[in-house]
């Protein structure tokens, strides 16, 4: 193979002429991470509300639960980021639509909303299955101390729910972390897009595309390591 | 009723495993309730009007109708798959029934306008397996429905908690976690847990039958001080020593019916019904 090997490139210039090389994959990493948090606030809230409705009494709650997760769960993420950024624009009064197209950092946007409502559909299947998993005695003394359902969802059934998934949350959350990439097909300049430029203006595809590696699996640790901390910190003592 | 304040004879405390607690007080002595509002003379605190119920089409409950009056204990006893649970669940409108009406204290469970929390509050209720909530300390588990439901400011909360903590002899244990207790101490922290709502009845639904047999004796201790203080119960359960004990009437059940009421020297002196009478043959064989 005749190529050469240049490690020092990430120290040159980049030719977008505001820092080196490194300076670029890490503007895209901090978008990257940017990302990844915003759409998982929207995916933890919007997915424990949606998993929620689908553990009510209330066969219309279910229904609506259902629908959302199979209908976000269903079409392919790709297609739900060209369908935010491009189709819902067009299809809102044009108004709206025109004021979408001119929001500085559309990308960033589309994407957090995208990534948000596509692992909520992720996140309601696991807070469902943790409320499910858990004793039906448990809803019932709620129920029977005169707890309203809300109350005995909030003080009951999701604490519990939450100590029980939360190594799959762990995963989806390193998921939408992943997923972020996609988000380079409708303009974001996060880590991917980012490597992928300095690939174009340097040739150095290797060097590249082995920082974005490193610096993917690092964010990775720290998510896990981090998880492992607030798995002990919530356990209760004197159980498994 | 009268009113002692210590358990009968064959109530000693059994010998719980020293390495799960140490700190074990055994029942203190002091009654677990105070005489309740409630339950106003001939209305009784507990009607339960030709109550049927299904599930789909298979009928759980046929036509069950009896009533307890204030400070009455009644066990509730048949074979299994009877609808006992069942029935004892409609009392608190824990599950739905399509035919016939339950009253609580005059209140009707299933009428629309009635507050079913509230309703619900002043009915204590005791399960088979526990269901204390694995993730709060005994305290919080104490003091919960207290601040949430009674609105109770939590000081006031944790002090009517740890008093009956105290009187089911548990007072050490006011900050651990559910899981770190025996099966017997678990289930007298969730009769704590239940009169610390100030109900005016209780209902159990088997509340030994999911103990190991050495631990049996220390929660029916605390139901027998319970009814000798005069609470209303309803108790369903098998442990016939209990119903001797305590009980003012004995109910059978079979296929959904109520098949006996009778007082408690009627049902162990002279079952009226086979069913009855095969029933405890079988249960006394042991
Ligand atoms: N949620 C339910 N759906 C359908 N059938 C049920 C349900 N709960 C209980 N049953 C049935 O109702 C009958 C009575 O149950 P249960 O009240 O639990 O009996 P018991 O407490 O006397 O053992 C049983 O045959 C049981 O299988
Ligand atoms: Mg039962």
């Amino acid at each position: 193979m005749n190529y050469n090997w240049n490690w020092s490139i990430f120290l040159e210039p980049s030719p977008e002429g505001t820092g080196t090389y490194a300076d670029m994959l890490l503007s895209g990493l901090s978008w990257t991470i940017a990302t990844a948090l915003s759409s998982w606030i929207i995916a933890f809230f919007l997915g424990s509300f949606v998993g929620v409705l689908r553990t009510l009494p209330s066969p219309g709650a279910q229904r609506i639960g259902t629908a959302y997760v199979e209908l976000f769960r269903n079409v392919p993420l790709l297609v739900q980021m060209f369908l935010w950024y491009f189709v819902l624009p067009e299809v809102l009064p044009a108004s709206v639509g025109a004021w979408l197209k001119q929001l500085p950092n559309a990308p960033f946007y589309t994407a957090v909303v995208c990534l948000g409502f596509f692992t909520a559909s992720r996140v309601a299947e696991q807070v469902r299955a943790g409320i499910q998993s858990l004793p039906r005695g448990q809803r019932m003394a709620g129920t029977a101390m005169g707890l309203t359902v809300a109350q005995t969802y909030r003080y009951v059934l999701l604490p519990n729910a939450y100590r029980i998934i939360l190594p799959p949350l762990t995963s989806e959350f390193l998921n939408n972390l992943k997923n972020t990439s996609v988000a380079l097909t409708i303009g974001l300049l996060e880590l991917t897009a980012r490597a992928r430029s300095m690939q174009e203006f340097s040739f150095q595809v290797f060097e590249a595309f082995t920082a974005a590696t490193i610096l993917y699996v690092l964010i990775n640790l720290v998510v896990i390591t981090a998880a492992s901390f607030l798995e002990r910190g919530v356990a209760v003592p004197g159980t498994r | 009723m009268t009113s002692s304040p210590m358990p009968g004879p064959t109530s000693a405390e059994p010998a719980v495993p020293g390495a799960r607690a140490p700190a074990d007080s055994g029942l203190q002595s002091g009654r677990l309730v105070e005489p309740k509002a409630g339950g106003a003379p001939g209305i009784p605190m507990i009607a339960i009007d030709a109550v049927s119920k299904w599930y789909g089409d298979f009928q759980v409950l046929t036509n069950c109708t009896t009533a307890i009056v204030k400070g009455e204990v009644v066990v509730v006893c048949g074979p299994s798959g009877s609808g006992k649970s069942t029935l004892i669940k409609c009392v608190n409108a824990l599950e739905p029934f399509q035919k016939g009406q339950i009253t609580v204290d005059g209140t009707k469970v299933m009428d629309k306008a009635t507050n079913l929390p509230k309703l619900r509050s002043r009915v204590g209720m005791v399960f088979q397996h526990f269901e204390l909530f694995p993730h709060l300390s005994i305290t919080e588990n104490l003091t919960l429905a207290q601040r949430k439901v009674l609105k109770r400011p939590a000081e006031e909360a944790k002090k009517r908690g740890l008093d009956l903590l105290a009187r089911v002899g548990l007072s050490a244990h006011a900050s651990k976690y559910p899981g770190q207790l025996s099966g017997g101490q678990q289930q007298r922290v969730a009769i704590a847990r239940a009169l610390a709502m100030d109900p005016i009845v209780m209902l159990f639904d088997e509340p030994t039958s999911a103990l190991d047999p050495e631990m049996v004796g220390e929660v029916l201790d605390v139901m027998v001080e319970l009814a000798r203080d005069g609470m209303t119960m309803m108790v369903v359960t098998h442990e016939m020593g209990f119903a001797r004990k305590v009980a003012d009437r004995v109910i059978f059940m079979d296929r959904g019916e109520i098949v006996e009421d009778a007082t408690k020297d009627d049902f162990f002196g002279k079952p009226r019904s086979e069913r009855a009478q095969q029933f405890l043959s079988k249960i006394l064989q042991h």
